[in-house]
């Protein structure tokens, strides 16, 4: 009995080893250089948001990257999350001004934002955005899980610009970045010096900082419930096998004494 | 998972053999089968609750209404909460009207100046309390029932000038909501 | 079925008018299971709980889903981050297919390790591959509906898979689409279609279980049930033993729900839709690689006149109808591979060309794996057309015990 469970669960490994190792190939079939794997609080079972990183990856949004990239999915209420209070969520959300309306003659109007508002984008539409940058930037709210090992790749890509090899010639506005696939990105290097931003925390902005605190701002952005699905799961996983035994104790009583 | 609970007599032959083992037997199977009722109940829960208001729904944006441009007398509806709410500007004598009630004639007795914020303005959730229709009265020309303030057409509910019940098989006033004057003539719903 | 006379005179009353509970005793306190089934006979029972779960957390997820190529891919964050626990809905619903098809696959391994497909079980066994084929269409929409990346293009390329059939393909594909792409109308139609396959599928499960307590189950010896001796009642034996099997199942798919929730789907399906980009690597689900591998092997002409478009959709097609006859194409008469010595290394071989397949599904369509992919498409037929019907006349079958309880017995003794 115990070698059919044995065999059970071999098949069903079988199953499932083949579908990570597929997905792996898909990507390790490029020429793409791999991201630096880096160590995040969020990992493992137990892991959880770095608040402190994950506000000042905030700050470096939108002192870098909101100049081109929309954070669409995002409203100014998820900060909370982040532990700003309501008062300084609605602090923040005055900084940015949004289209309402129409108003009572059908005209509309400007206003400050609210805390209930989506994070504004910075152009109006997706032609806007790549009439002005030649190509639309892409929306960050799930970069970090529309990339494959996102929080590493977007550091990895944010600290990974280089000058080109001998062979690759570029044109005025393109990169050498070997992160990225195929190299060649529009995007100019985001992080070119230290100091891009100053952190309120006292916290050194180098570029490594900035890149390894954004990340985490984007996976957080990406997977904003992650705390409340690693606690539950560790409270699931504990009552699955406490259950799980006494099934089984419940089932051997059962079977005492059928002969088999 | 309630079917690990033992059906009686399912092993008599075992229970005479054993006579001490029952106790112990029968504890396992009400663990599992409560284990098993818990587990079920705490997926449930949160099953239901998805269909609860969601966060965005929850965090709509109170509104502005500028008040400037309603002469005495007159009314507007605007939307909350997806809900009309009736602004009216009372002329002196309707005021008059709603404190002259005496509060034991109401079948939901409640003064008119714990209904408002200023007695010029009424500022109230436009829905019948009977069973949800929108009342008439914001217009010129509406039928404004007996007590000159709104008249469900549904089933007749009448309400006076301070949007109280008076008459019909309404139960309550008319619900005044969260609002809060920002300036003399803005007011901020929510 | 046995009327039971019901103490509770509301039970009594219904009964006798409407016999549902002497049915459910008859089929699930009553039934006769023969009593050496191992816990590979659990699979069933799991397959149907995912089932019901598919079904409660997808209706759940359809009152906050919006069918619209402008709104779908935001309601679905919308699920992820504001309606209360919905991203635990999508999660147990997205890896839940998953774990369905994993449940689905193992109890198939099962029937085909022990022969359960033999008579007088060949209508359920053709029950379950209707069932299966069913899956794997609800399967197919349902990751349409998030409208990613890979939604889109997987509809774009399992929908085109249709115009490889001469002078109507183009019309079908059309017709499919309802219109000239993969647009609005085809996102429409198919949430509409995702939500009623699912209850046709539990009809067809009503129908394979009403198939199987006619016949009775059959048991790792492959013998037929000789009387009480050899079994045991379905409550509370099999039912406390599909209970432990399932909670370990359900500790397994947690781990993915909590722990790696979007490991089995593809990053590019959190980037929207966009028509006039396909990713770079297109792979389906994992549990269509290795038919998407036999699709992908036919590079050639077949048979010298059949193009390698067409062919490889007939092999795909095929290699799934080809379950529907194993039935006849397996000519022994033993049904069970612990006493087929030769079989037993013959289903093993077709495990792993299975993985073989599975890989090569996953991999980029550039050699070594596309002649890996042939080698193992080739053996996949082999297996059923050649190797299956020749075995049955040349293999010598171990002597069979003269019952279940004996063989059960004469080990416990000996031990």
């Amino acid at each position: 009995m115990m070698r059919a469970l044995i065999k059970s669960a071999a098949l069903a490994a079988f199953a499932l080893g083949l579908g990570a190792a597929s997905t792996g190939t898909a990507f390790a079939s490029g020429t793409t250089e791999e991201p630096k794997q880096m160590q995040w609080s969020f990992e493992g079972p137990f892991g959880t948001y770095d608040k402190a990183a994950v506000q000042r990856g905030f700050q470096v949004y939108q002192g870098i990257c909101q100049a081109c990239h929309g954070l669409d999915h995002l409203h100014f209420r998820d900060l909370t999350d982040l532990g700003f209070t309501n008062d300084e969520v609605k602090v923040i959300a005055m900084e940015y001004e949004v289209t309402d309306g129409p108003d009572d003659e059908g005209k509309m109007f400007t206003r400050k934002a609210l805390p209930a508002d989506p994070i504004p984008n910075p152009f109006p539409n997706e032609k806007a955005a790549a009439y002005a940058n030649g190509k639309a930037p892409p929306d960050l709210s799930l970069i970090a899980k529309a990339r494959e090992d996102g929080p590493n790749y977007v550091h990895s890509l944010l600290t990974g610009y280089e000058e080109p090899p001998a062979d690759v010639h570029l044109t005025g506005s393109q990169y050498y970045n070997k992160y990225f696939p195929g190299h060649v990105i529009a995007m100019p290097p985001p992080l070119a010096s230290d100091g891009l931003v100053t952190y309120g925390d006292g916290t050194e902005a180098t570029r490594g900082q900035m890149a390894s605190d954004v990340a985490n701002f984007l996976m957080w952005a990406a997977e904003p419930k992650l705390e409340a699905r690693k606690q539950t799961g560790v409270k699931v996983i504990i009552f699955l096998v406490i259950f799980a035994g006494i099934l089984y104790v419940t089932k051997r009583r059962v079977w005492r004494d059928v002969k088999h | 998972m309630a079917e690990t609970t033992p059906t009686p007599g399912m092993d008599e032959r075992h229970e005479e053999a054993h006579a001490d083992g029952v106790t112990r037997r029968e504890f396992i199977y009400l663990t599992a089968g409560a284990m098993g009722a818990v587990g079920a109940g705490s997926v449930i829960w949160p099953f239901i609750n998805s269909m609860n208001p969601a966060a965005d729904t929850l965090a709509l944006a109170s509104i502005d209404v500028n008040l400037a441009g309603i002469d005495v007398g007159q009314a507007i509806t605007v939307t909350w909460r997806g809900k009309p709410v009736f602004i009216r500007h009372r002329t002196a004598d309707e005021i008059a009207q709603a404190d002259s009630v005496k509060l034991d004639d109401l079948p939901d007795p409640q003064p008119d100046s714990e209904r408002v914020i200023k007695p010029d303005w009424l500022v109230m959730v436009g829905i019948c309390t009977h069973l949800g229709c929108v009342p008439l009265g914001q217009k010129e020309g509406d039928n404004k029932g007996e007590f000159n303030g709104w008249f469900c057409p549904c089933h007749g509910s009448q309400y006076d000038t301070s949007g109280r019940i008076r008459k019909g098989p309404a139960p309550a006033n008319l619900v005044v909501p969260p609002y809060e004057f920002l300036t003399d003539t803005t007011i901020r719903i929510g | 079925m046995k009327k039971v006379q019901w103490n509770n005179p509301v039970i009594r009353w219904v009964d006798e008018r409407l016999p549902v509970f002497s049915y459910m005793n008859a089929e699930y306190n009553e039934y006769p299971m023969p009593k050496n089934a191992n816990y590979l006979w659990s699979f069933g029972g799991i397959a149907g709980f995912m089932l019901v779960a598919m079904i409660v957390t997808g209706v759940l997820l359809a009152m906050q889903y919006t069918p619209n190529v402008h709104m779908a891919f935001n309601s679905v964050e919308r699920i992820m981050r504001d309606v209360n626990s919905g991203w635990l809905l999508r999660y147990l619903h997205a890896n839940g297919a998953s774990m369905f098809f994993i449940a689905v696959y193992v109890h198939m391994a099962r029937g085909m390790y022990y022969g359960s497909y033999k008579a007088p079980r060949e209508l359920l066994w053709i029950l379950g591959v209707v069932i299966m084929l069913l899956m794997m269409a609800t399967a197919f929409m349902g990751y349409v509906l998030p409208w990613g990346q890979m939604s889109f293009w997987g509809a774009t390329v399992i929908t085109n898979l249709f115009s490889a059939l001469p002078i109507i393909g183009e019309h079908i594909v059309t017709w499919l689409w309802g219109g000239f792409s993969v647009d609005n109308p085809t996102l429409n139609r198919f949430f509409a279609l995702h939500y009623l396959l699912p209850f046709v599928i539990f009809g067809v499960v009503i129908l394979h279980v009403v198939a199987l307590h006619e016949v009775g189950s059959n048991n790792p010896a492959g013998i037929d049930v000789k009387g009480p001796q050899d079994t045991v009642r379905f409550h509370p034996y099999m039912t406390s033993k599909d209970a432990f099997a399932l909670t370990c199942f359900l500790i397994f798919y947690s781990y993915w729900v909590f722990f790696n929730p979007n490991a089995l789907g593809h990053a590019d399906n959190y980037i929207p839709a966009n028509p006039l980009v396909t990713p770079t690597h297109i792979v389906p689900e994992w549990y269509f690689l290795p038919f998407y591998a036999i699709l992908r092997s036919i590079t050639f002409k077949f048979f010298w006149i059949v193009p390698a478009k067409l062919g490889g959709v007939i092999c795909m097609f095929g290699s799934i109808a080809l379950l529907a006859l194993l039935p006849w194409l397996d000519t022994s008469k033993v049904k069970s591979a612990r006493y087929r010595p030769i079989y037993k290394w013959f289903f093993w071989l077709l495990v792993i060309d299975l993985v073989g397949l599975t890989y090569v599904g996953g991999s980029p369509a550039e050699q070594p794996y596309i002649l890996i992919g042939q080698i193992c498409t080739a053996y996949y037929f082999l297996h059923f057309l050649v190797i299956l019907p020749l075995l049955g006349k040349i293999e010598k079958p171990l002597p069979l015990p003269k019952s279940i309880s004996e063989p059960v017995l004469g080990a416990k003794e000996s031990a």
